[in-house]
């Protein structure tokens, strides 16, 4: 008796697990028929598929996995990208990551993914565990990011600082710690600094060209984070505030933050969209990348992406607050790609 | 004289109790105040955005578009591999430490272990899987690799639960089951389990309403952040609710905070469910003995 409800109990649970699971193959089957009425031709062409392997009309349907993985601040332009191609490929089964440039590259130089996203180009050491394991990767630029530095709408007395300024702000053995250390016209008042953990690509490339590898400030008056939101926060209502993070959450914010000028010794620069991608905003404009696999090109559907990533970056890019590079840059990478394709 | 002296204290002790009284009370209100905020500023941010395409979209890089149909299939897939897997285990275990166990050394060490066990942090089982699941048994990171790294991160919290339960079924019906002639295998399928049942299920269905608001150990163990299919076999990419939340809520435009509001809703709505059934079977089963 008592052995028979545990039965009609266990029978309950599972009906309810099988329910649930119906209701998910159900939804699944009602996105296939959707998918099949936008490709009819799905079917035929797959069985002709392995034949016609060099030849790369649009009409080919493309079926298998392609693998990305790497950088949070390239994720963005990523998954636009991944959207597009899925609206136009259905088949092709696209998996998109975000466990940071380092993250991406222990991935990419053991040959488990496709595509490495990076925030900042691969190091030495990460070349060389790629070599011991007989993986090429190949760079390609995506697009162009301008680190900005900020402060509060509510700080009257910065406009523009120069590369000097920056490392006095920012470096450990710099003892400024007020505002009027810096500059004697500004206030006494103390810096409060906002900076990206040290885990992320924004930190090393701010490390790499205005620390120049010297270790920063640290302790009360400092805050780390990776979650760029939360710098915005703490800058915006401070007015003795100043940090640093990519442009497009400066672009998203400009109506409570105020941008600075950054003088390298000729004249002081704002970032904009045209002064990142001529260059002018120096030196804290950033391309942002991401690595190719060379063996995967051999897979047509990861061929295929790439060519469609460099067709398309530019406008994802701009999409998520990035800057696109020229047009002509682009088409170099797609025939650099092609070369190694062998296309 | 004396009587004067117990009528103070008395007033001592019941204006001491009356203290005590509204400190406790300030103290419940204190967790209900915050969990009411939390709730009221999600609602407010992700009712606007909950829409039956919100169910049923992919993500997408638009917000009118974005969608969580991949992370709810993806997380109730996970589910469904991890509680088998994980109930399994740990009722087995459980059985085995109260019931057959010999009252030695060896099986305290154990007991001490799975208690411990259960406090490890969850990012710890995300490196354990990796190692094991995903790179020493070949599994790649796949849903199988995630839900077995989940079922070991729950699987501590399901044997102390099952114990629980097991501990407290009466000794005598235990004993009258045997006298009756009753081998010790009959008596626990028969009298044991079904008495343990509510107990049980109660542990692991809050043991597996941990697993379902995990994300540490599922990056780690390479669940997708972005991904376009639904899992169709055990060896599929995957992506679960809580990794699209996280990517959500680290994105520059505001409009992306409300979709992640909106994702907060979903998830707690299916943790209430799970709880609710948890809930029923105690009620359903309680006070059999």
């Amino acid at each position: 008796m008592k052995s028979m409800k545990l039965l009609a109990l266990a029978a309950l649970f599972i009906l309810t697990i099988g329910l649930l699971a119906a209701c998910g193959t159900e939804n699944e089957t009602g996105q296939a028929d959707e998918n099949q009425e936008t490709d009819q031709t799905d079917e035929g062409t797959n069985a002709s598929e392995e034949n016609t392997e060099e030849n790369t009309e649009e009409t080919e349907e493309l079926s298998g996995e392609v693998l990305i993985d790497g950088s949070s601040t390239v994720f963005p332009i990523m998954e636009g990208l991944t959207y597009e191609y899925n609206q136009e490929n259905p088949s092709v089964e696209l998996s998109l990551n975000s466990s940071g440039s380092g993250g991406g590259f222990k991935k990419s130089t053991v040959g488990e993914i496709d595509l490495s996203n990076a925030s900042r180009p691969i190091k030495e050491e990460e070349i060389a565990i790629a070599e011991e394991n007989g993986i090429e990767l190949h760079e390609l630029e995506l697009a162009y990011d301008g680190l900005s530095v900020v402060v509060s709408q509510q700080n009257e007395f910065v406009e523009n600082l120069t590369v000097d300024q920056l490392k006095k702000i920012f470096l450990a053995d710099n003892d400024a710690t007020q505002w009027s250390d810096i500059n004697p016209e500004w206030p006494e008042e103390t810096i409060t600094i906002y900076s990206p953990g040290h885990d992320s690509g924004t930190f090393d490339y701010f490390n790499e060209v205005i620390l120049e590898e010297n270790p920063m400030k640290e302790g009360e008056n400092v805050t780390l984070s990776e979650d760029d939101n939360l710098l915005v926060q703490g800058i915006q209502n401070d007015p003795y505030a100043i940090g640093y993070f990519g442009y497009a959450y400066y672009a998203e914010n400009q109506d409570t933050l105020k941008v600075l000028g950054i003088d390298e010794g000729n004249g002081a620069i704002k970032p904009s969209g045209e002064t990142i991608q001529d260059g002018s905003y120096s030196p804290l404009s950033r391309p942002i990348f991401t690595y190719v696999n060379v063996a995967s090109l051999e897979k047509p559907q990861v061929y295929d992406f790439v060519e469609f990533t460099l067709n398309n970056a530019g406008s994802a890019a701009e999409h998520v607050g990035y800057v696109a590079l020229p047009d002509e840059k682009y088409q170099e990478q797609l025939d650099k790609i092609n070369e190694l394709a062998g296309k | 004289m004396q009587i004067h002296i117990s009528k103070s204290r008395m007033k001592r002790r019941i204006a001491l109790n009356s203290i005590f009284r509204i400190l406790f009370f300030l103290a419940t209100t204190i967790g209900l105040v915050f969990l009411s905020l939390l709730l009221i500023r999600i609602l407010n941010q992700g009712l606007g955005y909950l829409t039956i395409d919100f169910l049923r979209n992919f993500p997408a890089p638009y917000v009118e578009e974005a969608g969580m149909f991949a992370g709810i299939i993806g997380s109730l897939f996970l589910m469904l591999l991890t509680a088998p897997i994980a109930i399994i285990l740990g009722v087995s275990t459980a059985l085995y430490l109260e019931e057959y166990a010999p009252k030695n050394r060896f099986t305290n060490f154990i007991q001490v272990n799975v208690q411990n066990l259960a406090g490890v942090p969850s990012i710890v089982f995300g490196l354990l899987g990796l190692t094991f699941f995903v790179y020493l048994f070949q599994m790649g990171y796949t849903l199988i690799a995630g839900a077995l790294t989940m079922s070991l991160l729950i699987l501590p919290v399901i044997v102390v639960a099952a114990q629980e339960a097991i501990r407290s079924v009466p000794k005598e019906i235990k004993e009258a089951s045997i006298g009756m002639g009753a081998t010790k295998w009959q008596t626990i399928w028969r009298i044991v389990l079904p008495a343990a049942v509510p107990g049980i299920l109660t542990g692991s269905i809050l043991a597996l309403s941990r697993a379902i608001g995990e994300t540490a150990p599922l990056l780690i163990v390479g669940a997708a952040t972005a991904i376009y299919t639904i899992p169709d076999s055990m060896l599929s990419k995957y992506t679960v609710m809580p990794i699209q939340i996280y990517s959500w809520t680290s994105r520059p435009q505001e409009e992306w905070q409300f979709v992640a509001g909106a994702g907060i809703i979903v998830l707690l709505v299916i943790l209430l469910c799970m709880n609710a059934i948890a809930v029923w079977i105690r009620n359903k089963f309680q006070n059999r003995y």
